[in-house]
């Protein structure tokens, strides 16, 4: 795939190669290049419907999965359970991004004072980076409200969210590790000859870089955050999937899937689309700067 | 052999009731084992869920068995036994009676199917039957609640009592359609994706109330949650409910089905099969 872009040089090929949007090449006739990328994409397309739809089982499949009246029917109670869905992630989210801090700062800490708090930052990240998500939820919401306990909540919601603040901080916290530990070492060096504690450093000068930095791939994150709360659904919460699964079971047509799934999309894919010009604007940013700021 | 085919009067009655639509007539129905269109040939593959529950599998488990709780070969609990009748109606024997693992949300879903039919207490509904062809009724089922003993749910006596608690239901059941749209409650009631995440939640006391079929009522409080009852069953919703097998859309195998279990209805043999595995769950309270 030589273009000419590749013989040249400099960062601005690195920034262009990142767009997939971008139909024009470097000198290229603008109007020329659209209208490849339309036609391009318009036989991919095609090229698919026809396979799809002569398939066999398609009659089949259209009736089961593309149900209009189906999908019209169930989409009001679809959405109202999404709303279970975006209330788990949002609570979670908070808990994530601040509990996962506190796992990248203790992961920081030197001094073989501070081992025990090392070790069990990075156990836990080991752990629940380990577990599969649908372990985790299935053991803490029907395990942890088993026990009895005066106090302890039965609310499927709850342990769902519990659940995933715990596997998710796993995660982040790793984010945010490597966020600490890309900003260059003398920038503590400096901190820290000007007086500033170890904290203050972290706190006022590492901490707000690190953070900047990572926040594309926190976004990423919490992406997938969005998707796994379709995991509490197992608990017995009625979220999204679980609706559809209702009506899917009900009815024994696929389309409510279709619904709960273009529902998911309708937030995944913006902010997916605003990770990604926040990682560009970022680039632009650090070349615009020529130094690694 | 000889039965079925004296029986076509009952075949196109059977074919009505169960709704196939089939436009052929009764005596061009060949029902013979070597007529039939089967998955695998010369072996009736019946499909149903694993862990195989009572009181509709019985039996336990053989060594090296794959199945849970009870191995549906064993020909012991209502639908197995069920299952095994129709079989030999069809002039199957036993050990060409195979079962195949099969999870309710496979059962109908689109594509080539595993199984001859599915037996595994699947209600029929309108809705349902566009999707699958299902067979005339082999049991007419009603929905029950059961509670933890001692809680506050325990003491109400009618269906508008229970509006205010926490219920839950099984997925894919009636029953959480029977909580929608008959009971109404005001808390969202909680679904579960198998029955023992229902049957945790009801002991975790994270469900007031779980609304199951009537045998299963049974089971839940004899053997999965102590210190459980049921606290009624429900009135009989309107035209009925019943479990039908379920074939793929348009098996002619429904129909020859339907005529074995015509015939099983008129000789009492069904009621039999019924009294032998079921008789404990009759005679629960109406909660009016």
């Amino acid at each position: 795939m030589a273009s000419e872009g590749d013989r040249r040089a400099g960062p601005e090929v690195e920034e262009r190669r990142s767009r997939i949007l971008d139909v024009v090449r470097p000198g290229g006739d603008p109007r020329r290049g659209v209208a490849v990328a339309t036609v391009s994409t318009l036989v991919f397309l095609g090229v698919l419907v026809v396979l799809v739809t002569r398939a066999p089982g398609w009659p089949t499949v259209k009736k089961t999965f593309f149900d209009p009246h189906q999908f019209w029917s169930s989409l009001p109670e679809i959405a109202t359970a999404f709303k279970l869905n975006c209330k788990i992630f949002l609570i979670a989210e908070v808990f994530i991004l601040v509990f996962a801090l506190l796992l990248a700062v203790l992961r920081s800490l030197q001094g073989p004072v501070f081992f025990p708090l090392r070790a069990v930052a990075i156990v836990y990240a080991d752990f629940f980076r380990g577990v599969p998500t649908i372990l985790v939820i299935a053991i803490l919401g029907f395990g942890a409200p088993g026990l009895g306990l005066a106090g302890v909540p039965t609310s499927t919601t709850f342990w769902g969210i519990v659940a995933l603040v715990l596997v998710y901080s796993a995660y982040v916290s790793e984010v945010y590790r490597a966020g600490i530990e890309s900003v260059h070492p003398s920038q503590a060096a400096a901190a820290r000859s000007l007086g500033l504690t170890h904290l203050q450093a972290l706190r006022t000068v590492i901490l707000p870089q690190a953070v900047r930095r990572v926040i594309p791939p926190l976004l990423n994150d919490f992406i997938g955050l969005q998707k796994d709360t379709a995991l509490v659904g197992t608990l017995g919460a009625v979220e999204a999937f679980q609706q559809s699964q209702i009506d899917t079971n009900a009815t024994f047509n696929y389309t409510p899937y279709l619904a709960a799934a273009l529902l998911f999309v309708a937030i995944t894919i913006p902010l997916a689309r605003f990770t990604d010009w926040l990682i560009l604007r970022d680039r632009r940013r650090r070349q615009a700067g020529g130094a690694f700021a | 052999m000889r039965t079925l085919i004296a029986l076509g009067a009952v075949a196109a009655l059977a074919l009505v009731s169960a709704g196939v639509g089939s436009s052929r007539a009764a005596s061009q129905l060949s029902c013979g084992k070597s007529s039939l269109t089967l998955v695998n040939p010369g072996t009736l593959t019946v499909g149903t869920d694993n862990p195989a529950y009572p009181p509709w599998f019985g039996g336990g488990t053989p060594k090296g068995s794959k199945w849970k709780v009870n191995d549906p070969s064993t020909g012991k609990g209502f639908e197995s036994a069920v299952a095994y009748a129709v079989g030999s109606k069809l002039g199957f024997a036993k050990n060409e009676v195979k079962w195949v693992y099969v999870p309710f949300n496979r059962s109908y879903a689109p594509g080539k199917k595993s199984f001859d039919f599915d037996i595994n207490e699947i209600s029929y509904t309108p809705a349902r039957a566009k999707v699958v062809t299902f067979s005339s009724s082999y049991y007419d089922v009603n929905q029950a609640l059961v509670v933890n003993k001692g809680t506050k749910i325990a003491s109400a006596k009618t269906v508008a009592a229970l509006k205010p608690y926490k219920l839950g239901a099984q997925l894919g059941t009636t029953s959480y359609a029977y909580i929608k749209n008959v009971i109404k409650p005001s808390q969202q009631p909680s679904v579960f994706p198998t029955n023992a995440g229902a049957v945790q939640a009801l002991k975790n006391k994270q469900i007031d109330g779980l609304v199951v079929d009537l045998p299963t009522a049974f089971y839940v409080t004899a053997v999965q949650v102590p210190n459980s009852k049921i606290l009624g069953q429900f009135p009989t919703a309107a035209g009925g409910e019943h479990f039908g097998m379920v074939f793929a859309k348009g098996n002619p195998l429904a129909a020859c089905v339907n005529v074995a279990l015509a015939a099983m209805r008129k000789s009492g043999q069904l009621t039999k099969i019924q009294q032998q595995w079921l008789a404990k769950a009759t005679g629960a309270p109406v909660l009016k």
